[in-house]
């Protein structure tokens, strides 16, 4: 557990592993609720909280359930599984607890539930940490800084990209052009400004 | 092979019932009302009521915070099943329409040549309009591309014509004419004066010839159902009589700006 690491993990998973432009997951959200900035901040600080959430989950039934079953080639199944019920479960206390909370947050969550970006998180952590016979601390933390990392990256991307929609809405493009598609041509071209980032090692 | 089967099966049930059991202790009480209300309503979510759709004003409805008249869209229907859900009376509300207050379209005079963007909002910026009438439609039908329900196009004149049996007074073109000429009125009154220019006769004479000179003669000749105000002629809908002699004043009117709706 030292600083290098630390760094490593953040940087990496924010700009070099960049989990929409970099590695192209949760693209679906990333496409449709970035065309104004104030529900795209919303998605990605709906989607920080379940991916931080989701990787302290998903480390925990991978060493307490399938790792002492030895049986984790179950990891994908059980793994769909947890985040689905965990997203459902918090959408319901919120709709409980915070009227206002679930009118901004709680359209988005059910989108997450099924976002490849959440369940990504979880596997790459599984990859990463869970395996290599790191002690049992650092691969708790390391899951839940990469977790929330991803989402920090997420939050990113849906800014750049509702700031840019924002702009082009007032520009005279062509009609043929207009909103989806312009949108996936802005995505490759930040994508491959995001693979300048490529380079970077620690 | 037992193992894994077991471990799944378990931790499904477990998730099952967990989901189940939180939303019966989180569950949340919601009004059926509102959702009986949603249903009576359009759901166009065109929010000429002023929310951000059909499913606020549902509950606004039903917290009391809007009348039940709120929907213009609906119209009379949606009013008396909304009244029907709530165990209310309907208080009648007259039906209202847009009408377009200038008939210069091209006959009205150009102060420039204009050759930007093709909407109303746009040649307003630059000096009030390309037309010499600061009160006049300009005619890039910025009306026309508002309205939800298709009810307004343009004449031959270029001067929008509403179409009274679609406009549902939803105030949407009110919003997007840059020069205010649409006015809210009540269907009832069919007679009114087409323009609203406060310019002088001699400025209104130059460059426009279907503009109100305020000359005064359909004052007199409807015994004072029409006012002149600022160089303006107007109709007092509330001196109107049942022997107005409406047909006299409007072929009396030298500029032919005194129309009835039809």
């Amino acid at each position: 557990m030292d600083l290098a690491m630390f760094l490593s993990v953040i940087i990496g998973a924010i700009f070099i592993n960049n989990f929409i432009l970099s590695k192209f997951l949760g693209l679906c959200s990333f496409i449709g609720i970035s065309k104004e900035t104030k529900p795209a901040l919303y998605m990605g600080v709906s989607v920080t909280f379940v991916t931080t959430c989701a990787s302290i989950i998903t480390w925990a039934i991978y060493n307490f359930i399938l790792a002492p079953f030895h049986i984790e080639y179950l990891r994908t199944i059980s793994f769909i599984l947890v985040i689905a019920s965990f997203v459902q479960f918090v959408e319901i206390v919120i709709k409980k607890f915070s009227q206002a909370l679930y009118r901004t947050l709680g359209i988005y969550l059910p989108l997450i539930t099924v976002n490849c970006a959440v369940f990504g998180v979880a596997v790459l952590n599984s990859e990463m940490f869970f395996k290599r016979g790191i002690n049992t601390l650092t691969s708790f933390t390391m899951s839940a800084l990469q977790g929330f990392c991803v989402g920090l990256g997420y939050i990113l991307v849906m800014l750049f990209m509702s700031g840019i929609r924002e702009r082009l809405e007032l520009c005279d493009i062509p009609k043929s052009f207009k909103d989806a598609p312009i949108a996936f041509i802005i995505a490759s071209l930040m994508s491959m400004a995001f693979m300048g980032f490529s380079g970077f090692r620690f | 092979m037992l193992i894994p089967i077991l471990t799944m099966s378990i931790m499904g049930l477990l998730f099952g019932l967990g989901l189940a059991y939180a939303s019966k202790i989180f569950k949340v009480d919601i009004d059926p009302k509102i959702d009986r209300i949603l249903h009576a309503l359009p759901g166009a979510n065109c929010g000429a009521c002023g929310m951000a759709g059909c499913a606020n004003l549902a509950e606004a409805i039903v917290t009391g915070k809007a009348e039940i008249t709120s929907c213009a869209p609906g119209g009379q229907d949606v009013y008396n099943r909304i009244a029907e859900i709530l165990g209310v009376e309907v208080k009648l509300k007259k039906k209202k329409i847009a009408r377009i207050r200038c008939n210069g379209g091209k006959r009205s005079a150009d102060q420039y040549e204009y050759n930007g963007l093709r909407t109303c909002a746009g040649v307003n910026l630059l000096g009030g309009g390309n037309k010499s009438c600061r009160f006049g439609c300009m005619g890039f039908g910025d009306c026309v591309s508002s309205c939800p329900f298709d009810a307004i196009h343009l004449d031959n004149n270029n001067i929008p014509v509403v179409n009274r049996a679609k406009c549902t007074a939803c105030g949407k073109c009110i919003e997007a004419c840059p020069k205010k000429i649409i006015i809210l009125e009540n269907n009832d009154n069919k007679i009114y004066v087409k323009c609203l220019s406060q310019d002088k006769i001699t400025v209104v004479k130059s460059i426009c010839p279907v503009g109100c000179i305020g000359c005064k003669i359909c004052e007199k000749l409807s015994g004072w159902a029409f006012i002149v105000e600022n160089n303006l002629s107007k109709v007092d809908y509330s001196k109107v009589k049942s022997d107005t002699p409406w047909q006299a004043v409007i072929d009396k009117c030298p500029v032919k700006c005194i129309v009835e709706d039809n």
